[in-house]
This record gives structure tokens, C-alpha cells and sequence, in this order.
């Protein structure tokens, strides 16, 4: 009887609901347009996942440390932005530990600069999150204005050219080739998947996300933890960022704003609870998964592309009820 | 073994900002004993407790542990040296695992970098099989009741080597039968030769447990000894500082008729109840768990009116069906579970005074933000409730002092009909007697009081009158000559 229950419970997990959706998603993509099922289909789903991935697994650390972050995408264009200025005014080398490096430094400023706010200074994170994007985001076109760079610098467009797999239409000839960029959220997910799991680091993480009086109790050192989930952040975007104008060709002072929504929704559907303290990688993985799927391929539906966002928000409103509703009936199992 | 002294404390002080926390306490703990550490609200406890475990350094006085005398002591001392404390909030991670709650500190005291899953399920295991707990190690901690996180709590403290392990207040949210399994398990460890101190101010758990008891009052050290040495007089006198007046309640006789009811029934709750209070009494209704007693409140104010039968209050007819007509007739309750129902612990003493009686205040469309100040400041100052201002949260307030705020809430609706189910439950002896005073005041100004409780003494001490509930039905009105042993037999019918 027992077993029965938790096989039942697993089976309607909210993990399992996800997956339950895509596969439905999939097949009726599938039945409708059998050139879904082309290798082509993954290989784009998986370049435009790559920076949903990344941010998503920044965002999903903070989130699990109890806080928020709706700073990264602003940090981000600063970090995308001034590396190309910097380089566009000679100022710079072309070489990617260059364009990276500066990124990422870049992130560590913003990153310290929100660990501050919300560890020593105790402000809310929400606010104190949205204060750093406003100043980073408006600093960054008071100084530099607003231009847009497309073409990349001969490092960043070497980089661009190595394909993990290219794979050739039959039919048509065209090309669908797989940057060796994919490779930065599967080693992200890994390694982060691993320190969550096994370190003290990622359970102090969960700890401090869960009770931060108790984790002091126990001994954890509740500042260090937030301020390195914030670091980590930041740091990560950044070099998102820089990813991002690499395969776009585009570095503008505004071209990740408005992502944080997309990116912390991906992240509770994946199952992070906003309170803090629940979170997984593998769930982060589905939810963005998920959202990605409807995002770029709603057109293989036959449902018109204008639909997209109506579509992202059902996506977000049946995350909203599952978790809901898992909750509600764990606490109908009543205690033990 | 069983005499030696683990830990002694002499002399501590400690003030914050001027205020003296503790004025001098002396402390003596031995291997295996379990020790109480009694006072009212406000004595002093806790600051001791974080004077012990390195959390506040005294300005004054020495700590042994051991037989080593301790100097600028900080937490992670105190932890070392085998001293483990149970907060009342338990201070476990509701997000994750039993095994991973039990396991986690012990890890972090190795100062280990990664984290071994087997090692967290073998140290949680042995820690539960130590105690005798049975909890499914892969739960979250969420999904326990208080009672087993409190259980996780101490097999936490057991992994971390305990010699001495602090409780604080560790039965307040607990059912009779929890705390039985509690002492068991504590007795169990006491058995181990573990040091136990329990803060507790209820006479009877600490006569259950306690091997030697210390009493504390306003930061100072006043008696300690074996519990032999402390009958019910000296422990309250202790306590207090004065002796409480153990005269019982005897109102003036009057024939002025405050509140009849007759054949009050609700299906499947109460059947055929009747009674009738005079100016000046004070009626207590008292049974078993399910007799029937709280739900005759329940009626009276219209949680879940009667089915049938009359109430007649003050000489006019009433009929209730719901909460807003018991207001309406001005009949105030406070119920039994205060801090979910009975008040909003986040705002202010004035918020929740009003809370009841705001369209009172409703001026033209505003509120009149000075006349409630004022009716707060009045209650506060008539019924004694302990705040500076009425701008305090109630969160911040002592058990006694949080229900003076909910008796002042109904009050403040000038009732003609109070009816309070445990008033004085969590509430140390100094402001129960206080309270008990209040309802005796209200009651001589012709208001009926009607008192719900299982605290036999109490009753028989503070109404003059009693109606007894058994099964549904009312087994009798006494007076109150009867005394506690005879009442207590009552209650089971025999």
C-alpha cells in the first residue's frame, strides 16, 4: 500500500507533469509536422536554449539561498556592452580571455555590489536587485550611449565558427550546425548540480534558504553563503552575456532587459520555490526546457507565432497551480 | 558520578543598555540530573540559556564547564565543550531531510567541505535508534509535527555529543501525551548521563521531572534545592515574590438576573443545557476533552449556534445564529487557541484592542486615531498590561500580557456577556492571578462572566460556580465548596 502511494506520488510529481506536458507537446507537433522530428528541430532548440539555461541556473542558486536576483539581465548588457566598447575604441585586445575576462569582472563589481545590499546592508533582495539593474542599465548608457556593435571581433567570430556537430538537411541542403558553446550550461548544470548536492557550500545554500536563524545556529556563516550566491550570479550572467553577442552578433545596451520574468519563471516551474530553499537543478532543466520548447516552436502546432506570449504565460500558470496543488495535498497527507 | 557538578555558574550579570538582564545567578548542574529552571516571563531564562552557550558574554561572574573555568566564551566553545540548546522554535531547516537535519551540524562542526550521504543516513540512524525515534529519515521536515520535530532536535544534539542539554520551554506546544513521551526520552538520556536543564514555569511537568529545580525572578537568583524541598506555596512564593491570595471567590448574593439560558441543544455537541447567573457571578463550565464545554462558548457567541433553547440575557430574549449577532448583543469571546484566533501578533497592542470595537471609531469616514490611543492607553493602564506604549507588536509580549491585550479587545466593546475559553493557559502564576482579579472586577460591575477551562484549581478557586459537562450533557451546577479531587471526579462521572 505504501509503495503504491509513493509510486503514485511519483508518477504525479511535478517533474513528471512537465515531462508528461512536453511529450504531449511534441507528439502533436510531431503528427502535425513530421519535419519537427528532424534532428534540426534539436539542434535549434538547443541554441536557443543555451542562455535561457545559464540564467536560469544563476537565478535558480540565488532563489534557493532565499533571495532573488532581477538584476542579471542589465548586468549582463554591461558586461555584453563594454568589453565591444572598450574593443571598438582601441582600448582593448582581440582575444576571447579578453572579452570574457572583462565580462565577468564586470559581473564580480555588480555581483559584490548586490551581496552588499542584500547581506550586510539587509535590504530586500527585490528591491535591492532592481536598484543595482536601474543604476547599471542607465549608468552604462549615460557613459556610453547607446550604440549597437554586430560585427564580432575576429576572436569572438573564430569562436562563433567551432561546431561541436554540424548536421545537413537531406532535403534541402541547408545547415544546421551546433556551437561548441552548448557545451558552457551542460558542464554549468553538472558542476552546479554536484556542489548543490555534495558540498557543504550548496547545503548551507539550501540551508540558509530554508531558515537563515537556524542555519546561524548551526554555525553556518549566513553572510559568506548569500554573498556568494549573488557572486555567482552575476559572474555567470556576465559571461551569458558575452555568449549571447557571440552567437547573436549583437551587443546592445538593452538586449537581455526583460528576461529576469522569462528566467525566474522557468525556474518555478522547474519547481524553486520562491520562499526559498526547494530547488534542483533537474527541475530548473525541465522548466526551461519547457518554456523554450513553447517559446520557438508554438509555429509547429500551427498555432501563429503572435500567439508566443499568450502561450509562455499558460506555461507559467500551469507551473503556478501544480505547485499549488502539490502543496495543498502534501499538506492533506497531513503530518507525521 | 551522580553528584559531580558539570557546570557552575556564579555571580553572572548582564545588563543591555542599562536594563539588568540577570543581577547576580548562581547555577549548579550535575552529571545525570535533570534540572528546572523556573520563573515568570521576563526573569531572566533566556538571556541565562545564551549566557551558557557563548551567545552573550556576562559582564559579571564566572562559568565552570567541566571543572574549567570559561573566558570569553563563544558559541562554538560552548558546542565543543558538549553543551547542545533546544530552542523553542527548535531552529531545524524545514526544507530539508530528517537525516540531513540530524546530520548537517555534526558536519559542520568537522568542518567537512563535501557531504557524504551514507555517513548522513548511518549518523541519523544511530542517533534516532539512541533515543527510540522512528521517523522516516527521507521526509522533509515540514511534513512533522511539533512533537517529532522536536524529536529531530534532540537527536540532533545527541550526535553533537551532548553532556548538557538545555530545553527550553520544550512542552508548550505539546499534547499531554507528547509530553509524556518527552520525559521518557529524556529520562532515557539522563540514564546516559546526560545533563539536562528544562526552562518550564508549569508546577506540575516540573514535579513530573525534575530532579532539582532553580528559581529565578526579575534577573536574580532565589532559591534552588531538591524538588522535595518545594511544596506548592514556597514555588509559588518563589516565583512571585508574594504569597498569592489562595482565598476563593465569593461574590456579594444578588438577585439581579445578568443571563439565563435553558435547554440550549446542538446536535451531536450539547443537549438540554440550563443555567442562570446573577450580578457578581462568575460561572465556570468545565468537562473532559469532547464533553461538550467549549462548544456551549461556541454557541453562546455563534461559531455554532444551538439548534434550540433560550437565551435570555439581561431580561430580553436573544436569539444567536451567527457571530455578528453575539456582537451585536454585546457578548464578547475569547477563544481558546489565542494566537491563531484571538489576535494579530504582528501589529500593534492599540491595533488589536480596537480590533473589535473599530466602527466605534469611524468619524465622518476617518478614524479617530486619537480616541483609539487614548481607549488603548486606558486599558493598558487599567488592567495592567506591561507596554511602554500601545505602539508595540503583540509578538513582543509575554504569554500573561498578550491575553490582558485580548481581554482588553473585548472590553473595549463594552460586553454585557464575557465569555473566555483557557484564559490563563500559558500564562505564568503572577498574571493569572491578575487576570482572575479583572474578570472578579467585571463580574461586580454586573457583566457575566463565564469561564471554559480544565484547570480544576483554577476554577474552583475563581468562580462561584461551576457547571459540569459530561458527554454532552450538564451533570450538575455546583458551588464552589467542593474542592479540586472531588470535582476531578465528577468530571469522569464517578
Amino acid at each position: 500500500m505504501e509503495k503504491k502511494q509513493k509510486l503514485l506520488l511519483g508518477l504525479t510529481s511535478t517533474p513528471m507533469i512537465l515531462i508528461y506536458v512536453m511529450a504531449v507537446f511534441c507528439l502533436i507537433a510531431a503528427l502535425r509536422q513530421p519535419a519537427f522530428l528532424s534532428p534540426a528541430t534539436l539542434i535549434n532548440l538547443c541554441r536557443a536554449g543555451i542562455f535561457t539555461m545559464c540564467f536560469a541556473i544563476c537565478e535558480m542558486v540565488v532563489i534557493i539561498s532565499g533571495g532573488i536576483d532581477v538584476s542579471f539581465p542589465a548586468i549582463g548588457c554591461v558586461a555584453m556592452y563594454v568589453p565591444m566598447w572598450l574593443y571598438n575604441h582601441d582600448m582593448g585586445v582581440d582575444s576571447v580571455f579578453f572579452f570574457f575576462g572583462v565580462a565577468m569582472l564586470i559581473g564580480l563589481v555588480f555581483g559584490i555590489l548586490n551581496g552588499v545590499l542584500v547581506s550586510f546592508l539587509k535590504l530586500p533582495p527585490l528591491i535591492a536587485t532592481l536598484a543595482t539593474s536601474s543604476v547599471a542599465s542607465g549608468g552604462l548608457i549615460m557613459l556610453l550611449g547607446t550604440r549597437e556593435y554586430t560585427s564580432l571581433p575576429p576572436s569572438l567570430d573564430a569562436l562563433y565558427s567551432v561546431n561541436l556537430i554540424t548536421f545537413t538537411d537531406p532535403a534541402t541542403g541547408f545547415k544546421y550546425p551546433l556551437t561548441i558553446l552548448i557545451l558552457v550550461p551542460v558542464f554549468l548544470c553538472i558542476i552546479v548540480a554536484l556542489i548543490m548536492k555534495y558540498t557543504m557550500l550548496g547545503r548551507g545554500l539550501y540551508a540558509i534558504g530554508g531558515d537563515k536563524n537556524a542555519a546561524r545556529v548551526a554555525g553556518f556563516n549566513v553572510i559568506v553563503l548569500q554573498f556568494i550566491a549573488y557572486i555567482f550570479c552575476s559572474v555567470m550572467a556576465s559571461a551569458t552575456a558575452m555568449i549571447y553577442t557571440t552567437l547573436m552578433h549583437s551587443s546592445t545596451t538593452t538586449a537581455l532587459m526583460g528576461e529576469e520574468m522569462i528566467i525566474i519563471a522557468a525556474c518555478v516551474v522547474g519547481g524553486c520555490r520562491l520562499t526559498g530553499g526547494h530547488g534542483s537543478v533537474g527541475g530548473t532543466i525541465l522548466g526551461v526546457l519547457l518554456i523554450t520548447l513553447v517559446r520557438n516552436n508554438l509555429n509547429m502546432l500551427g498555432i501563429p507565432t503572435s500567439w508566443q506570449t499568450f502561450a509562455v504565460g499558460l506555461v507559467l500558470l500551469l507551473g503556478a497551480v501544480l505547485s499549488s496543488i502539490q502543496a495543498r495535498r502534501i499538506e492533506k497527507m497531513g503530518k507525521i | 558520578m551522580a553528584n559531580e557538578v558539570f557546570l557552575k555558574l556564579s555571580g553572572i550579570k548582564k545588563s543591555f543598555g542599562g536594563v539588568h538582564a540577570l543581577r547576580g545567578v548562581d547555577l549548579e548542574i550535575r552529571r545525570g540530573e535533570i534540572h528546572c529552571l523556573a520563573g515568570e516571563n521576563g526573569c531572566g531564562k533566556s538571556t541565562l540559556i545564551k549566557a551558557i552557550s557563548g551567545v552573550h558574554e556576562p559582564d559579571e561572574g564566572t562559568i565552570w564547564i567541566d571543572g574549567e573555568e570559561m573566558k570569553h566564551m563563544k558559541p562554538m566553545d560552548a558546542i565543543g565543550k558538549g553543551i547542545q540548546v533546544i530552542y523553542q522554535d527548535f531552529a531545524v531547516f524545514p526544507n530539508l531531510t530528517v537525516a540531513e537535519n540530524i546530520a548537517l551540524n555534526g558536519e559542520l562542526k568537522n568542518k567537512s567541505k563535501f557531504v557524504s550521504w551514507r555517513d548522513v543516513h548511518e549518523v541519523a540512524a544511530r542517533a534516532m535508534s539512541q533515543v527510540g525515534a522512528n521517523i522516516d529519515p527521507d521526509v522533509r521536515l515540514e511534513r512533522l509535527s511539533v512533537a517529532n520535530k522536536q524529536l529531530v532536535a534532540i537527536c540532533r544534539a545527541i550526535v553533537n555529543d551532548a553532556k548538557l542539554l538545555i530545553l527550553d520551554e520544550p512542552t508548550t506546544a505539546l499534547t499531554a501525551r507528547e509530553v509524556e513521551k518527552l520525559w521518557a526520552i529524556i529520562r532515557s538520556l539522563k540514564e546516559k548521563g546526560i545533563a539536562i536543564m528544562i526552562v518550564n514555569h508549569k508546577l506540575d511537568e516540573i514535579y513530573q521531572i525534575a530532579d532539582r529545580l532553580t528559581i529565578l525572578r526579575n534577573g536574580a537568583y532565589i532559591s534552588s534545592g531538591d524538588i522535595s524541598e518545594y511544596d506548592q506555596a514556597r514555588f509559588t512564593r518563589d516565583m512571585t515574590g508574594h504569597d498569592i491570595v489562595e482565598d476563593k471567590y465569593a461574590p456579594e448574593k444578588s438577585s439581579e438576573e445578568v443571563l439565563r439560558v435553558e435547554h440550549l441543544s446542538r446536535k451531536g455537541s450539547f443537549e438540554d443545557v440550563s443555567f442562570t447567573m446573577y450580578r457578581g457571578d462568575v460561572l465556570g463550565i468545565t468537562g473532559l476533552l469532547g464533553s461538550g464545554r467549549g462548544e456551549i462558548g461556541e454557541a453562546l457567541f455563534g461559531l455554532a449556534p444551538a439548534d434550540s433553547g433560550t437565551i435570555v440575557l439581561n431580561g430580553r430574549t436573544i436569539t444567536i445564529k451567527s457571530v455578528s449577532d453575539a456582537i451585536a448583543n454585546e457578548i464578547g469571546y475569547v477563544p481558546e487557541d489565542r494566537l491563531t484566533q484571538g489576535l494579530f501578533m504582528d501589529r500593534s497592542i492599540q491595533d488589536n484592542t480596537i480590533a473589535a470595537s473599530i466602527r466605534a471609531y469611524m468619524k465622518g469616514g476617518k478614524l479617530d486615531e486619537k480616541g483609539m490611543e487614548d481607549a488603548t492607553n486606558r486599558w493598558i493602564k487599567e488592567i495592567d498590561i506591561k507596554a511602554p506604549s500601545p505602539k508595540p507588536a503583540v509578538r513582543t509580549l509575554s504569554g500573561g500580557n498578550a491575553q490582558k491585550v485580548v481581554i482588553a479587545k473585548w472590553l473595549n466593546t463594552n460586553p454585557k456577556l464575557f465569555i473566555l475559553d483557557g484564559p490563563t493557559v500559558g500564562v505564568d502564576i503572577g498574571a493569572k492571578a491578575e487576570i482572575h482579579a479583572i474578570l472578579h472586577d467585571l463580574a461586580a460591575k454586573g457583566i457575566g462572566i463565564i469561564v471554559i477551562s480544565d484547570d480544576l484549581p483554577e476554577l474552583v478557586q475563581n468562580c462561584n460556580r461551576i457547571l459540569v459537562m459530561k458527554d454532552g450533557r450538564c451533570t450538575g451546577i455546583i458551588d464552589n465548596s467542593i474542592d479540586e479531587v472531588s470535582l476531578g471526579k465528577m468530571l469522569i462521572g464517578a
